[in-house]
């Protein structure tokens, strides 16, 4: 490991002045952060503790809930107001991970946390487009199993190319739950949209996020979700605990008084670099009563356009039955 | 006779474990410690065109850099060197340029502190000269070849008897399958550790996490130079080896090396990415097999043809034929080993080799062959019961299979099962029950313990023996305990030590019935000890009596001509003249065992098993789970069935494990492992495992050895894996003859 210097701010201006040395990186738990420099894939000059800024609040707040970005994952998933007001978060982050992590991750951090590909995450493979953009990817015609099956094509300069998937669970959820991303930076407060937060690999592959440059994660905001009449969180992966997905699904529905679909939302992760979203998908579905064809129809629409390799051609057909599921379980709530 | 043995005794150590007060190799922070780091290589094949250390040395903290460079010596050439021990392999110990697999050692820095050291590694650069590596059976059967010998038993690598071809087209029906399992590895908790002390420029201490510390010694003497008796290696604890501390891989002497170049003790721990390649894996396995059998379900042809890895370097022939050869009684038999040379660090023994895949194929087949039978699996193995060892013309040493499966059927409730596939439901869940048979063979080898009573009355028994989880304190202290005819609480047992009397590596689940029988006559021997001197101590009221009219029993010196005149073993220690009374033993196999016979030669020593298991199938998303698992077993005496219980659990959860999970994913391109830690090689959570239950036949099979024990570390992962594999088929109708099972295999 590399020698970093290590500093703790009292404020969240020190922090985000902190930010601005070269090399510098906020840490959270570090769960992530610290793998990541053991293996030398990341090599920071400086860590900026923020766990201990007045930033892990969860409150109440304009009709949603507002979760500080250093508030723990266990503490948010077991938290009464998330369990009682968005039981949806609470799964998805009981699915992620272990207890112990769970006990270290901060929201903010897992917001953050990087691809598990496996030729992202071992420098000493010289091809990776997120790690060295222009070096090629190593996944495309290597071990693909857990890679990405939307998103990662067209538009891109092929030698540019990245088919890495976000791993989060949280991330997944909080697209469905429409979460705003609330970010302090050196030239004031901004409020992100969680679709517009995440983005695409595109001609910049190295990037996960849409974070500018100094700014730190100070909280996500729920709206209110007083249309739902269920929601779930289904996680599909190799073992039953500490395995990331590899396919997710989180759904939100609302029935109306005679049983028809009013609203839906539904997120897929573990098939793209982000939590992927098709509006379109959500909107055939207003109207429906919930059933195995429109729900398999809504999966079709999702997974349209998906592209696959020699190792995850199953994860279409797995997102499907999976989308399908969730949607059934979320309405028989 | 009050006996320890069979006692649920708890662990004698568990709670220096619990409290972390057993101290693992990696825990001896000695004086003046320096931190030793490997480099390895990141390709499979070439040679190392360029290395550059200068910003390595100049990285704050370190002492040293070597390299193939730095022209260090061995004693021997790796090539002339008579690989005497099973367990040695060709090692990698920076002699030349050439890298024969990826993550090879290729360098070692030495640093004032682990991260110094860490940090120096990284910064040594490498240019290769690349060629392109090969780690594909498929791509290698043309150039296979049948290797001499197998490893493990050293049974030849090839055998036939009958006509296969004649038998077979007497068949009414035939299965006709490959199977398949992939590459594993090991991953002990702990990972490899040594600790390097030079005493004086020829004697060395050497603490390692190793499951054979007599073995390690030599290995390390020879390639040193060193007298054997200079070399003392140090293994109290271990945590969990599987195999893959059972040689000594270059990691090892590289520590010894770095330690005499910076003059002071070095610690050198793998880091778990390390752990892939360098310290041997489960090979890959292709089984192609051919069952044949009459409309009663009676076998009249058998044949297995197995293809596994070897490396480009060395020879390791993963047995998986055995099973193929001994398990049913059938007249046609004929099978094949073939080696494909892969540029891959040398495959070795991991828990059960050859029997755990050799156990999945033949298992898996037995089930084709009930189903296209129409044949209940459990009759269809009892109509096949092989009453003799076929292949070796031998009886059995003792064989409970029948029992086995009748306690199995019994206690999973077999007899309830629909035997139609996809028949037993519950909501979206296919529910499946399967049977798989578990054999392993009983192996023994030379051992020696000895035991000493001191002036206060406790007992002391040495032996070298390894602790790798098993229990082996425990097991040993009640051995002593039942030999000696005391309490087990007044015996300490002590292992690990190099110091103590010799004995097998801890592997091929011999550890009981060797070091076992060899602390138990050590007891026996100071038992007559005790006895003779008290019957010629006038202080003694055992005085004067005959040897055969005296009794030590549960520590009270007894005569049996006037019945209530006795002493403790206290008291007549009190009396000793010395500081203690020593006694010691050998015990070898093809020594007289209890019924008088010659083990080895007249018999053919097994254990078996029967296992059930039963898993539930999520029909749409293909998530499985093993909701229940019963395994019956008869491997003879059980020394403490509570470490043998867990023992054999852990075998069966890694059946569960092999089946469903496992797999060390190589990119073939380059021949490097791409899931080269715990988050990506799976094993199965807690929540993956359901209900176990072991049982076991009240076996003392006195043929293998005098305290009729046959070991039971490794049968547990046999027939489990089929019997997981064969409910997966049961539940959904999906055959899947290729491991791990994965969900994306039965959507």
């Amino acid at each position: 490991m590399r020698p970093f210097t290590y500093t703790r701010p009292s404020t969240i201006d020190g922090a985000i002045a902190a930010l601005s040395q070269s090399g510098a990186k906020f840490l959270g738990g570090g769960t992530n952060l610290i793998d990541l420099m053991k293996m030398g894939v990341e090599q920071p000059a400086s860590l900026i503790d923020i766990t201990r800024l007045p930033l892990s609040r969860i409150e109440e707040s304009q009709g949603g809930l507002r979760i500080g970005a250093t508030a723990r994952n266990s503490v948010v998933a077991e938290h009464p107001l998330v369990r009682e007001k968005y039981p949806l978060l609470s799964e998805a982050l009981l699915a992620g991970a272990s207890p112990q992590l769970r006990n270290m991750a901060t929201i903010g951090g897992n917001l953050m946390q990087r691809t598990r590909c496996y030729y992202f995450y071992d420098p000493t493979y010289p091809q990776c487009n997120k790690r060295v953009p222009g070096s090629g990817c190593a996944a495309v015609a290597g071990y693909n199993r857990i890679h990405a099956i939307l998103g990662a094509f067209a538009p891109v300069r092929e030698d540019l190319q990245c088919i890495a998937t976000n791993p989060g669970d949280m991330g997944v959820a909080l697209m469905a739950l429409e979460a705003m991303v609330a970010v302090r930076g050196p030239l004031g407060d901004r409020s992100i949209p969680i679709a517009d937060f995440y983005r695409l690999p595109g001609n910049a592959p190295n990037l996960d996020t849409n974070l500018r440059p100094g700014e730190l994660i100070v909280a996500v905001d729920l709206p209110p979700l007083d249309w739902a009449t269920g929601a779930h969180y289904l996680k599909i992966r190799d073992r039953n605990s500490y395995a990331f997905a590899l396919v997710s699904v989180a759904v939100v529905i609302g029935l109306d008084g005679n049983g028809a679909i009013r609203q839906a939302r539904i997120a897929l992760g573990g098939v793209a670099h982000m939590p992927w979203r098709v509006p379109e998908a959500e909107r055939a579905l207003i109207g429906q009563t919930p059933g195995e064809a429109p729900f398999r129809a809504a999966a079709d629409t999702l997974l349209r356009g998906a592209t696959t390799y020699p190792h995850n051609a199953f994860k279409v057909e797995l997102a499907r039955r999976a989308v399908a599921r969730a949607l059934t379980t979320a309405a028989s709530a | 006779m009050p006996s320890a043995i069979g006692e649920p005794l708890d662990r004698v150590d568990g709670r220096l474990k619990v409290t972390g007060r057993a101290t693992y190799t990696a825990e001896n922070n000695l004086p003046n410690l320096t931190y030793g780091v490997l480099v390895t290589s990141t390709i499979a094949k070439g040679r190392i065109a360029v290395i550059d250390t200068a910003p390595a040395r100049r990285s704050p903290g370190i002492l040293a850099v070597l390299t193939h460079e730095s022209h260090l010596k061995l004693a021997m050439s790796q090539d002339d060197i008579s690989l005497d021990e099973p367990a040695d392999r060709k090692l990698q110990l920076l002699q030349n340029d050439r890298v024969l697999y990826a993550n090879q050692p290729v360098g070692v820095v030495v640093g004032q502190t682990l991260e110094e050291a860490q940090e120096g590694a990284r910064l040594v650069k490498i240019q290769y000269s690349f060629r392109t590596p090969s780690v594909s059976l498929e791509n290698g059967l043309a150039s296979a070849y049948i290797p001499e010998r197998v490893s493990g038993g050293g049974e030849p690598g090839k055998s036939s008897r009958g006509d296969f071809d004649a038998g077979l087209s007497q068949a009414a029906v035939r299965i006709e399958q490959v199977y398949t399992s992939p590459f594993q590895t090991h991953n002990p908790m702990e990972p490899h550790a040594t600790v390097a002390v030079w005493d004086a420029p020829d004697r060395l201490t050497i603490y390692d996490a190793s499951q054979g510390i007599f073995g390690a010694r030599k290995r390390v003497a020879d390639l040193l130079g060193l007298p054997v008796e200079n070399v003392r290696v140090l293994a109290p604890y271990v945590g969990g080896g599987f195999g893959s501390k059972g040689p000594t891989w270059s990691h090892v002497l590289l520590c010894a090396m770095a330690a005499r170049e910076v003059n002071r003790p070095v610690k050198l721990v793998l880091a778990r990415p390390q752990m892939f390649g360098p310290i041997g894996c489960r090979t890959e396995t292709r089984q192609a097999i051919s069952l044949g059998a009459k409309a009663d379900g009676s076998l009249v042809a058998l044949k297995n043809d197995v293809v596994t890895h070897t490396s480009s370097f060395d020879e390791f022939a993963e047995p998986a034929s055995i099973p193929s050869r001994k398990l049913y009684s059938v007249s046609n038999n004929s099978t094949l080993q073939r080696l494909v040379r892969s540029d891959i660090g040398t495959p070795s023994y991991m828990r059960a080799p050859g029997e755990a895949p050799g156990t999945f194929a033949l298992e898996v087949a037995m089930d084709e062959l009930a189903y296209a039978l129409k044949m209940d699996p459990v009759a269809l193995r009892l109509k096949n019961y092989a009453e003799r060892d076929e292949d070796s013309r031998l009886p059995w040493s003792g064989k409970s299979l029948r029992e086995c499966y009748r306690m199995g059927v019994e206690r999973f409730g077999w007899t309830r099962r629909s035997p139609e596939p996809r028949s037993m439901r519950d909501g979206h869940t296919l529910i499946g029950w399967g049977l798989g048979t578990a054999m392993f063979p009983a192996i023994r080898m030379p051992a020696s313990a000895r035991a000493r009573l001191n002036r206060d009355g406790t007992i002391l028994v040495e032996a070298g023996t390894q602790e790798i989880g098993g229990g082996t304190y425990t097991t040993m202290t009640q051995i002593a305990a039942d030999g000696i005819g005391v309490e087990p609480s007044r015996v300490v047992f002590r292992l690990g030590d190099t110091r103590f009397p010799p004995t097998p590596v801890s592997g091929g689940s011999m550890t009981t019935a060797s070091t076992g029988s060899a602390v138990y006559l050590a007891g026996r021997a100071l038992r007559q000890k005790i006895l003779q001197l008290a019957t010629q101590d006038r202080n003694s009221p055992l005085y004067g009596a005959r040897m055969d009219r005296v009794n030590l029993e549960n520590g009270r010196l007894s005569r049996q001509d006037r019945p209530g005149e006795m002493e403790t073993i206290q008291t007549f220690a009190g009396r000793l003249n010395g500081p203690y009374l020593e006694a010691a033993s050998d015990a070898s196999p093809g020594q007289p065992q209890r019924s008088g016979s010659n083990g080895e030669k007249e018999f053919s020593p097994y254990s078996f098993g029967a296992q059930f298991a039963e898993v539930r199938v999520d029909a749409d998303l293909g998530t499985i789970q093993v909701s229940r698992m019963v395994g019956a077993f008869g491997a003879g005496r059980i020394i403490n069935a509570k470490t043998a219980r867990s023992n054999l659990m852990g075998g069966m959860v890694w059946g569960a494990s092999f089946a469903l999970y496992e797999h060390t994913v190589y990119d073939e391109r380059w021949a490097r492992i791409v899931n080269n830690n715990l988050a990506e090689y799976h094993v199965p959570v807690n929540a993956d495992i359901g209900e176990i239950d072991v049982l076991w036949v009240d076996e003392s099979d006195d043929r293998v050895d005098p305290i009729g024990a046959k070991g039971i570390g490794e049968i547990g992962i046999t027939g489990s894996v089929a019997a997981v594999a064969n409910a997966v088929f049961h539940a959904t109708g999906k055959r899947i003859r290729d491991l791990p099972i994965t969900l994306d295999k039965l959507l």
